[in-house]
């Protein structure tokens, strides 16, 4: 039987040892849970940035074995670390922010498909682009499906703004967090009704 | 082989029980650090550990070894039996009686450590001689060799 205060004296504990890992650069991946219009994001960075972010209707736990797995073992649960992240996501559904001001981690992805997320990564805000462009900006035109792969794939959708690709008629194309949440985003942008072409 | 699990469900899962036997191995004062020293040798170790098959033991080895590292720092090591006071005890062990606990500080590590295990973790056999590193049948002995110790320092 464990007492309330037994309780809380664990978790003084666990909050003096995450304190400590810290301190000591053991961090190595740290993530948290935030609150956004479509429900809750899990944010996970590493010492070089944002590493990855779940949408809500993806698999939480299935997202940080992945971490585990491709990044490092030592993942944590500390939501101070991404307070900056969470905050300029805040403004960002707020329509407050226009550019995103954060340290990206790519390693998740290589090659074209780091080359492609680059790009999208300079598509203004409330701009859009086709999967043809990007392809031709990541350095081979004719690779537009596997520009279009790497869309899906993004490891850092939102902040990597996927949801300002579409297809070259204008049609909405994919998104892994689900086309009403594209088409809610590509609104809040200012970017049309969301719908058809231009 | 097992996957490593990330650390935050291994912290969880485990917490309860590390922080459990380091109550009964160091008492409450001293169970917070050592707690906290547990689960940093933990993470250091974390991402080189070759197999996720027993992360209980594994962790309870090393609470186990702060715990001893504990009562060395503080000069208790396992011979001061002489005051120890007389306790009743028959089946009904007193849960948070410090002379008991006192006595199962003094006992030699292995078996202050299976009785700890046993009895402030609530654990069986196996998984006692899974953290000691020992087979189950070690295990047993120890835990006979401690109790009977107990006993007889008790009396």
């Amino acid at each position: 039987m464990r007492t309330a205060t037994e309780k809380s004296t664990e978790l003084a504990a666990i909050d003096g040892f995450k304190a400590r890992a810290a301190a000591e650069g053991l961090l190595d991946v740290a993530y948290t849970t935030a609150d956004s219009p479509f429900g809750p994001l899990l944010l996970a960075r590493t010492e070089r940035g944002l590493v990855r972010v779940g949408l809500p209707n993806q698999d939480a736990d299935g997202l940080l074995a992945d971490l585990a797995a491709r990044v490092s073992p030592r993942v944590l649960e500390a939501p101070r670390e991404l307070d900056e992240v969470r905050r300029e996501l805040d403004l960002y559904f707020e329509g407050k922010l226009d550019r995103f001001d954060l340290p990206l981690d790519w390693r998740l992805s290589g090659g074209f498909r780091q080359r492609v997320l680059r790009a999208i990564n300079r598509i203004p805000y409330g701009q859009t682009r086709s999967y043809t462009e990007m392809a031709r900006k990541a350095g081979n035109e004719r690779a537009v499906r596997a520009a279009g792969t790497a869309c899906g794939s993004n490891p850092i959708p939102l902040v990597v703004p996927c949801h300002r690709v579409l297809r070259s008629g204008g049609a909405l194309g994919g998104y892994g967090g689900g086309l009403p949440m594209k088409e809610a985003l590509l609104e809040l942008e200012g970017v049309r009704d969301g719908k058809g072409s231009a | 082989m097992t996957a490593l699990p990330p650390f935050q469900t291994v912290l969880d899962e485990h917490s309860a029980a590390v922080m459990a036997i380091l109550r009964g191995a160091v008492g409450r004062d001293g169970a917070d650090d050592c707690f906290q020293e547990t689960f940093l040798a933990a993470l250091r170790a974390y991402p080189k550990l070759e197999d996720a098959g027993n992360l209980r033991g594994w962790l309870l080895t090393i609470a186990h070894r702060k715990a001893i590292d504990h009562h060395r720092a503080r000069g208790r090591t396992p011979v001061p039996v002489a005051e120890v006071r007389e306790v009743a005890v028959e089946d009904g062990v007193p849960a948070h009686d410090p002379g008991l606990w006192a006595a199962v500080g003094a006992l030699p590590p292995k078996q202050r450590a299976a009785v700890a295990l046993r009895y402030g973790s609530d654990l069986p056999h196996a998984e006692i001689a899974a953290a000691l590193g020992c087979s189950p049948a070690a295990a047993r002995r120890s835990l006979h060799e401690g109790l009977k110790r107990l006993r007889k320092e008790l009396a």
